[in-house]
Parts: structure tokens; C-alpha cells; sequence
């Protein structure tokens, strides 16, 4: 499976081409995003449908990395 | 000119609905927010799905199947929809809605940790490639997808350290017992049987909460139980997505869409299949699609010999509710610094003091956030039996400049 | 003691329980859904002195001074943000506007700033390029109008006030009907249930105008004012067929709320697209990084609006005991704490800090809508 890169927070990962946005930075225990009150937030249902994987894009805010799949070059923030 | 025939939802439901009306030389639109086909359980593409139904995928050839498109909303002849060239609408003569299910969380310490899951979402990270393989892994919760899931994470190598249902052993015998005549599910129950082998299985058993630092690291059931793991998948069943249904008028009774024998909606012209006319799994899904996609192209002669199996699927569908019915005291898990709506964190102790459903979305923007409603409305309407209001366009948040239509 | 039935728990209702409560009137609160509910729950909140005319601009600095003096020491029940308001001018006619509003401003001693180009880019750069300059209005601010009407029920609660639950259905001389059947009844009786007033009083010379809105995620860099475009009181009070204008409000959550638009004589729920599309594309077109952002939900909200765009505050012209605060638009927020002491005023036959003429219910024949 071809390998592609990422960046994820500055730092840059080699991921497999199509895995799962959500399921990557699960498996690299990198919180998505940052609660209200400050807690690390994790992807819930998989499914687009709780919004708890929202992390920013290239830049565009509040993107649901469950339903994305990565590719080459892509830039992840998540909050601190 | 053809008849504009479309459906909403690319799962088993949907793609069944496609097959059947694709018999005639109607115009078919197949919709899904998804980048694949397939819905929940076959997300992946054909190769998850049974033998039986893979010819289903075929006939993506000869349909307009629109991927990664949300419908936002529908008004009596057309969809709003948001695809990745940008806003449409799209008219319609017939439609078939098969929007499918979400999962029902209910809060409980520690639920919002990272890594505790929903079953089906553990399910759909690993198939987006979550490496499982060699994780510890606890599955809890009710019903029949805790097992399903449970297997196919075995398989794939995950150690699966208890599976954990809430419904007491008498009740679950009653729904094994229920399966007796029904061939393809007694063969599934079979296998999944086989699959868990040695795997701890726990009945009348429940999480009473989720501890660890930074995320998930053990779970402690009601019999005093603590169990170390890597992932916590929990859901205590599935709840319809009637949001399109809903706005349409469409009428719904106890958060299912009604429908006729020809799984006919309230409105006109409108159908809807698979769960979200009650949650019965993928059979039930096919055979409701196939006979919407019949009726809605004028061909009641081939919806009419499915009818016999429709009522077996529906009678399948009330006995998996009554089964795996919750108990009451899942009500007590959450404490009153638990946090019930995990958008805006707001807690089951902000929640208590008000007297509805509205109020408390006004007062404390409990399901005010990104879900709007979708994880904490269930568990509020299992909490304190508030039922959800309105539902607004857009039914799935995307940009502004998705929701500017050139001209309506 | 007298005793006050108010009829409806908006955000008018509520301040109006309050005011009376304290005057030692036995108040009984009626609400056919949850306080706060109606136009109060579905309104921007933004507490601005608008210059419509004399009598207006009054009502709503007297309320704005009003506002200030509540939130004052406990901003936070109210998520009262001091955000100001800034009117943005897109061409040379706009910026003519500018000067002309900055001397009604200045008249009424309300603090207010010109900025040129380079300012109004300083203060906001997320604006679109080409603009020519705009007003800074910094006391004006935003509360979060649901959560304020419960606050103002609980100060009036603790003054003794009772709430019930229930739908008025018809007024009589001293009682009302509730549509479970009971009856209660009081001296004086207090309609302030917005638009819904037309029910219960088909007389009154109110009409609806429905608006549309839309709330996004939380972008909290983007805009710090809320933005309001020039044109705004032109395009807002066309007296026919629908209507947009550019109205954008930084919640203190970082939140945006995205309005406006008017539509007469709709009270239904279902988004218009055609009118929402149209509101959208000016909002991008004046803040371009909209388009990328994104929305929650949007919703309809109906507002109450008289003919002259007054409220109507006082006694019934035609019914003794009866008394009205309604039709106050899209400003209800604002006017909602000096209507409120008005109306009391009156009740308690007080002197008043504004001349009351322009607001009393005014003759209803004439002005019935076409
Ligand atoms: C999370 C989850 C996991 C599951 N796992 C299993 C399992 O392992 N085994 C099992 O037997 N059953 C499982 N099920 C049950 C199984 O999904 C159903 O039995 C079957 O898939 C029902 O088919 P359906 O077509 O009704 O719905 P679904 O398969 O859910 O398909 C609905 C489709 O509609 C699309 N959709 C919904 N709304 C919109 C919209 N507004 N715009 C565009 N597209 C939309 C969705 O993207 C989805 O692809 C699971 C269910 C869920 C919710
Ligand atoms: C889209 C929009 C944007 C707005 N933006 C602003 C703004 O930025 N600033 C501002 O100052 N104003 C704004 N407004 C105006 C403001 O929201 C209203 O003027 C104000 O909320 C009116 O308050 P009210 O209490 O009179 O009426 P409502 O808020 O409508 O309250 C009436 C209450 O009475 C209850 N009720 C109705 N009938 C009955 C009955 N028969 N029996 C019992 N109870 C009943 C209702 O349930 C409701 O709770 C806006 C309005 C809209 C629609
Ligand atoms: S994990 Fe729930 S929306 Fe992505």
C-alpha cells in the first residue's frame, strides 16, 4: 500500500494512502480537539454524526476527520 | 421524459432500493455522504458484503451515484444538497429515503475519555485502518452489534477482554430462542458463537465508569469488576436518522418513520426503508429497500412476493426491541458532574433543574453544538423522557457557501 | 396590594414582572411554553442605540443605559460582551451616512468614532477590500436574550411573583381563560406575548416580520464588533416584500450569528432558501472568510412589528384594566428594560425619564395593516 505524508501539529508522519484521518490520530493518540472545558477529545461514532473529531484542515477549521480519509501533504492542527 | 427516482443512503437499504427500480427505465440518483458505498456494515465496498447481496454494488453503473453529497434538506419536489462541486438542488418525482441509524451513547464517568468509542465506530476506524491487531479491547453496551463487532475485531487480532451487555441472561435466551426459523440468522449466531470462544461474555452486566489518564485505561462494571484495556467500545443500541424524514412531515412513532406494507411514508411519493422504519439489520434492509424500489417504478407485482419475508424481517425488528429493551437503572450511571452534552460539556447536574427539552437548549446549549442533538438527544429522552424538537436546515453542518444556492 | 397578570414570559414579560414586583404589585407570570421562548429566543440579542427617529433612538438609549446598570456587576448570567457595534460603508453615499449618524450621535452625547479606510481595516481585517470606512459605536453590546429573561423571572421570584404554565386564550374584563380551563384573574392584566398578541387582540395594528439566521461553529480571531452594514436601517425597514441586509454578531463563545432578512406576513418555520442564499452571499461578500466557515443551524424568529416601528406601551385604548408592551420588532431586546419602566410608569402613575406620547398605544382603525 503506497505511503504518503502528512503533518500532523508541525511534525510529519508516513501514513498509508486512504486510512482514515480519525483512525490515524486514534492510533497516534493525539487528541482532535480541545472541549469547552479543556478536555482532549477523541472520533466517538465513526460516522460523522458527533462532531468530536473535528480538527483543522489546511487551515479550514472544524473538519470532521472521520469522514476524511488522508493524503499527501496534508497539514492537521488540532488544538493544544 | 423518465420518472426521477431518489434515494437517499448508499447502505444495504439504499443500494437494495437502487437494484429494484433499476428493473425499470426509471432516472435513479443514489446519494451518499460517504467517499464508499455500502452504509455501516458494508462500508468498504462489496467485499463486505454477504455473497447474496454483492450483486447489489452491479448496477452503480447504470444509477447517477453521487458520493460525498449530504442532503441538507427537502422540500416537496427537491433536495438541497451539499456536494463537493458546491450546492444543487435536485428534483425528484419519487423518493426513497434510507438514511439509516446513528448509535445510542449514554453518559456515564468518564465516557467522554479519548478512546472510549461507539461499537459501530471502533468498527469503522478499524476498517479505515485503526490498527486493532494485539489491543486490549472492552465492548459494552446492548445488543446485537456489541457480538457482531466483538468477532470481527477478534480477527483481525484485537484481544477482546470482556464483552458486556446489559440485558439479563433469561431475556437474551428468549431472543435466541426467537431465532429458531430464521436460517441465516441462526447460522450468523453460529459463527459469532465460534468467533468469541474463550472470550469473556458477561450478561445483566454494565459499565459504571471509564478511568485512565489522558485516555482510556480500565473500566469498572457493576459487579465490582475492573478491566484494563487499550479501547472501550460502548452503545446501547441505535437510533433512527429521521432528521430528513422529520422535516419532510414525514409522521414518526417512537422515533421511527411509519410506513405502509409498500413502505409507503405519510407524505406522498415519499418511502423509507431499512432502520429507519425500525432497526432490524441488514436483511430487513434489503427486503424494505427492494419493495420501495418496486413500488416506487409501478412494479407492485415484484414488491408483492416479498411480502411474506417483510413481515418475517418486521417481526425480527419488534423482537430485537423487546429484547434488548434497557433497564432503568442505566439512568443512574451519570453523576451529577458527568457530562451529558459533550459539544458545549454540559453537565446531567445543569440538566436536572430544567423542565424541558427547549429550555434546556436555551438555557445551558445542551444539543446546541455540532451534533445538534444527535448523542445527547437520546440520552436526554432516555434520562428524562424529553422528546427533540424541530429539526432545522441544514440537517449536516457544511459552510456557508454550501448553503448559497444560485437560484432556488 | 394590587395584583398583574402578565401574559407571556418573553423577555418583555419577564422585565415587566420584575418592574412591578418590585413596586409591590402581586404578579402572576402565565407562559404557554419556557421563559425566554418567542422572538426572545430566537433574537440576536445586540443591545444597540438605533436612530431611526427621536423617539426611538430614546427608547432604545434609555434601554441601553438600563441594560448597562443590570449587567454591571453580574455580566455573566446575561454573557453580556461589550463587543460595540461598527456600521460599515461600502461606497461614498455610506460614507456620507457616517457623518450624518455620527452627529445624531454626538447630539445625545453617545460615544461614537469615524474610522477612515485604514482604521476600519485595523479594527477589522477579516472586511473585504475596497471598503471606504465606517462608525465605531463601542457601548453597544450583546446578551444572550433567553438566559436574560430567566434572570429577570428569578430576581422578580424572589420578590414573590408566581409562574404559571399555561396558554391564554382569551382576556376578559379582569380575568383570562387559559386553554386547560382555568380562569385566574387580577386587577390589572399586562399583555406582552409578541407577536402572538394579534391572537388575543386581533385589533392591535401589529404585523409580522419574519427573520432568518444562522449560527456557526467557533471561530473566535475572526471579528471582534458586531458588524452592521450602513444601508441597514433602509434595507431592514423596506415597508413591503422581502428584504436583506448585512448584520454579523461575534457571540462571547466565538460563535458567529449571521443575519438578517425580512419577510412580512410569515410566521411558519421552513427556511426560505431563496432569501437565506441571498443573506448568506452578502454576508460573504462583505466578510469573504465566511464562506469557508461553518454553520451549525439556522432557524426563524418572528418579530412584532407596528406600523411607525414603535412599541406599543401603555393602557388599552378601547379597555380599562387592560395594558400592552408589544410590537417591538427587532429592537425588543434593547427596549425591553425601558419599556418595561415605562409601562410601570403608567401603572403606577409615576413620573417618567422619557416623554411618553410617542409610545401609547396608539388609535388601532387607521393603521389596521393592508
Ligand atoms: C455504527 C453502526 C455499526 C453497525 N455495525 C453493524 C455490524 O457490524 N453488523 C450488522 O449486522 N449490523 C451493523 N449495523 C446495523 C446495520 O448498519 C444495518 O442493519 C444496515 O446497515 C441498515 O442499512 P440501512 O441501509 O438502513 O442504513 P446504513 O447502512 O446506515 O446506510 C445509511 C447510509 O445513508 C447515508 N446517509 C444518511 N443520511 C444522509 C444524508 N443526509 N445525506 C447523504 N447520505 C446520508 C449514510 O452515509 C449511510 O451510508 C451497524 C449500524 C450502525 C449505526
Ligand atoms: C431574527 C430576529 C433578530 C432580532 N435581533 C434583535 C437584536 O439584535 N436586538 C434586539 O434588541 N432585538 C432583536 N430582535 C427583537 C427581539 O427579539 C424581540 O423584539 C423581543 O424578543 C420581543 O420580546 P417579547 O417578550 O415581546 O416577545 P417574545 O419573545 O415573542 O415572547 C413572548 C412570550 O409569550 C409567550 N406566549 C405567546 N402567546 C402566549 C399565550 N397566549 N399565553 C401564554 N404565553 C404566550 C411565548 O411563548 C413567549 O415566551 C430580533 C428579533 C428577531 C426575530
Ligand atoms: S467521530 Fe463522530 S463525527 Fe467524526
Amino acid at each position: 500500500m503506497k505511503q504518503i505524508r502528512i503533518s500532523i501539529n508541525g511534525t510529519e508522519y508516513q501514513v498509508t494512502e486512504h486510512s482514515n484521518l480519525a483512525a490515524v490520530l486514534m492510533d497516534k493518540a493525539i487528541a482532535n480537539r480541545r472541549s469547552v472545558t479543556g478536555e482532549p477529545r477523541m472520533a466517538v461514532c465513526g460516522m460523522g454524526s458527533c462532531g468530536e473529531c473535528r480538527v483543522t484542515i489546511n487551515q479550514q477549521a472544524h473538519q470532521l476527520a472521520c469522514l476524511l480519509q488522508c493524503c499527501d501533504g496534508m497539514e492537521v492542527d488540532c488544538e493544544p | 421524459m423518465s420518472l426521477n427516482v431518489v434515494i437517499v443512503g448508499a447502505g444495504p437499504a439504499g443500494l437494495a432500493a437502487a437494484w429494484s427500480a433499476s428493473q425499470s427505465n426509471a432516472n435513479i440518483t443514489l446519494i451518499d455522504q460517504a467517499a464508499q458505498a455500502g452504509g455501516q456494515i458494508w462500508r468498504g465496498g462489496q467485499g463486505y458484503a454477504p455473497k447474496r447481496y454483492r450483486h447489489l454494488f452491479g448496477q452503480q453503473t447504470t444509477l447517477h451515484y453521487r458520493k460525498q453529497t449530504h442532503v441538507l434538506g427537502a422540500s416537496e419536489q427537491q433536495l438541497y444538497l451539499a456536494t463537493p462541486q458546491g450546492p444543487q438542488q435536485l428534483r425528484y418525482d419519487r423518493l426513497i429515503l434510507a438514511n439509516g441509524a446513528r448509535e445510542l451513547f449514554l453518559p456515564f464517568p468518564g465516557w467522554t475519555l479519548p478512546k472510549v468509542v461507539g461499537v459501530g465506530g471502533l468498527q469503522a476506524l478499524v476498517k479505515g485502518s485503526l490498527p486493532i491487531a494485539g489491543k486490549r479491547v472492552v465492548i459494552a453496551g446492548s445488543g446485537p452489534l456489541l457480538i457482531a463487532v466483538a468477532s470481527q475485531l477478534k480477527q483481525r487480532g484485537a484481544i477482546i477482554k470482556a464483552v458486556v451487555e446489559q440485558v439479563p441472561i433469561a431475556q437474551l435466551l428468549r431472543f435466541g430462542r426467537s431465532l429458531v426459523g430464521n436460517p441465516t440468522k441462526m447460522l450468523q449466531a453460529a459463527q459469532f458463537a465460534q468467533a468469541l470462544a474463550n472470550t469473556p461474555f458477561y450478561v445483566n452486566t454494565w459499565i459504571t465508569a471509564a478511568e485512565g489518564e489522558g485516555e482510556v485505561q480500565q473500566v469498572q462494571l457493576n459487579n465490582g469488576q475492573r478491566i484494563e484495556c487499550d479501547y472501550l467500545a460502548c452503545s446501547w443500541g441505535l437510533i433512527a436518522n429521521t432528521e430528513l424524514a422529520q422535516q419532510l412531515g414525514c409522521r414518526l412513532e417512537q422515533n421511527f418513520v411509519v410506513v405502509d406494507r409498500s413502505q409507503h411514508t405519510s407524505r406522498d411519493q415519499v418511502y423509507a426503508v431499512g432502520e429507519l422504519t425500525g432497526i432490524g439489520g441488514e436483511d430487513k434492509a434489503v427486503i424494505e429497500g427492494q419493495i420501495a424500489g418496486f413500488v416506487a417504478t409501478g412494479n407492485y407485482q415484484a414488491a408483492s412476493q416479498l411480502a411474506q419475508q417483510q413481515a418475517q424481517a418486521r417481526q425480527f425488528s419488534q423482537q430485537l426491541a423487546a429484547s434488548f429493551a434497557l433497564r432503568p437503572e442505566l439512568r443512574q450511571l451519570a453523576q451529577a458532574n458527568t457530562i451529558v452534552c459533550r459539544c458545549e460539556d454540559v453537565t446531567l447536574a445543569q440538566l436536572q433543574s430544567q423542565p424541558s427539552w427547549r429550555s434546556a437548549k436555551l438555557q445551558t446549549r445542551c444539543g446546541m453544538g455540532i451534533c445538534q442533538g444527535r448523542v445527547c438527544g437520546g440520552a436526554t429522552q432516555y434520562l428524562f423522557g424529553w422528546s427533540q424538537d424541530s429539526v432545522r436546515f441544514p440537517i449536516h453542518s457544511v459552510s456557508v457557501a454550501d448553503l448559497v444556492m444560485e437560484s432556488v | 396590594m394590587s395584583s398583574v397578570i402578565i401574559v407571556g414570559g418573553g423577555i418583555v414579560g419577564c422585565a415587566v414582572a420584575l418592574e412591578l414586583t418590585q413596586a409591590g404589585w402581586q404578579v402572576t407570570l402565565i407562559e404557554r411554553d419556557c421563559l425566554g421562548s418567542g422572538a426572545t429566543a430566537a433574537g440576536m440579542g445586540h443591545i444597540v442605540v438605533m436612530d431611526e427617529g427621536e423617539a426611538q433612538l430614546k427608547l432604545t438609549l434609555f434601554g441601553q443605559q438600563l441594560w448597562q446598570a443590570l449587567t454591571a456587576d453580574h455580566p455573566q448570567p446575561h454573557e453580556y460582551h461589550a463587543c460595540g457595534t461598527l456600521w460599515v460603508a461600502t461606497d461614498t453615499e455610506e460614507w456620507d451616512l457616517v457623518a450624518e449618524k455620527a452627529a445624531v450621535y454626538q447630539q445625545y452625547q453617545i460615544a461614537c468614532e469615524i474610522l477612515d479606510a485604514a482604521a476600519l481595516y485595523a479594527h477589522e481585517p477579516a472586511l473585504r477590500e475596497g471598503l471606504v470606512g465606517g462608525l465605531l459605536v463601542p457601548n453597544d453590546s450583546v446578551v444572550y436574550p433567553p438566559k436574560s429573561a430567566v434572570y429577570l423571572w428569578q430576581q422578580a421570584e424572589k420578590h414573590g411573583a408566581t409562574l404559571v404554565y399555561g396558554e391564554v386564550t382569551t382576556i376578559q374584563t379582569n380575568y383570562v381563560q387559559l386553554n386547560d380551563g382555568r380562569q385566574l384573574s387580577a386587577d390589572a392584566i399586562v399583555v406582552a406575548n409578541g407577536q402572538r398578541c394579534i391572537d388575543l387582540l386581533p385589533e392591535l395594528p401589529i404585523r409580522a416580520k419574519r427573520g432568518q439566521l444562522v449560527i456557526t461553529e467557533r471561530y473566535p480571531a475572526l471579528i471582534k464588533h458586531q458588524l452592521v452594514e450602513l444601508s441597514y436601517i433602509k434595507n431592514a425597514h423596506a415597508s413591503s416584500g422581502d428584504s436583506v441586509a448585512f448584520n454579523l454578531q461575534p457571540r462571547p463563545n466565538g460563535q458567529l450569528l449571521i443575519g438578517s432578512s425580512r419577510q412580512f406576513d410569515r410566521t411558519d418555520r421552513q427556511i426560505d432558501q431563496l432569501l437565506l442564499s441571498q443573506m448568506l452571499r452578502k454576508a460573504i461578500d462583505y466578510v469573504p472568510a465566511l464562506a469557508d466557515v461553518r454553520c451549525l443551524r439556522t432557524w426563524t424568529g418572528v418579530r412584532a412589528a407596528s406600523p411607525d416601528g414603535l412599541p406599543l406601551i401603555g393602557q388599552h385604548p378601547e379597555r380599562a384594566g387592560l395594558w400592552l408592551n408589544v410590537g417591538h420588532e427587532g429592537l425588543g431586546i434593547t427596549t425591553a428594560l425601558s419599556s418595561a419602566r415605562l409601562l410601570a410608569d403608567q401603572m403606577l402613575q409615576r413620573q417618567s425619564q422619557l416623554e411618553i406620547q410617542p409610545y401609547l398605544p396608539r388609535s388601532l382603525q387607521q393603521e389596521q395593516p393592508q
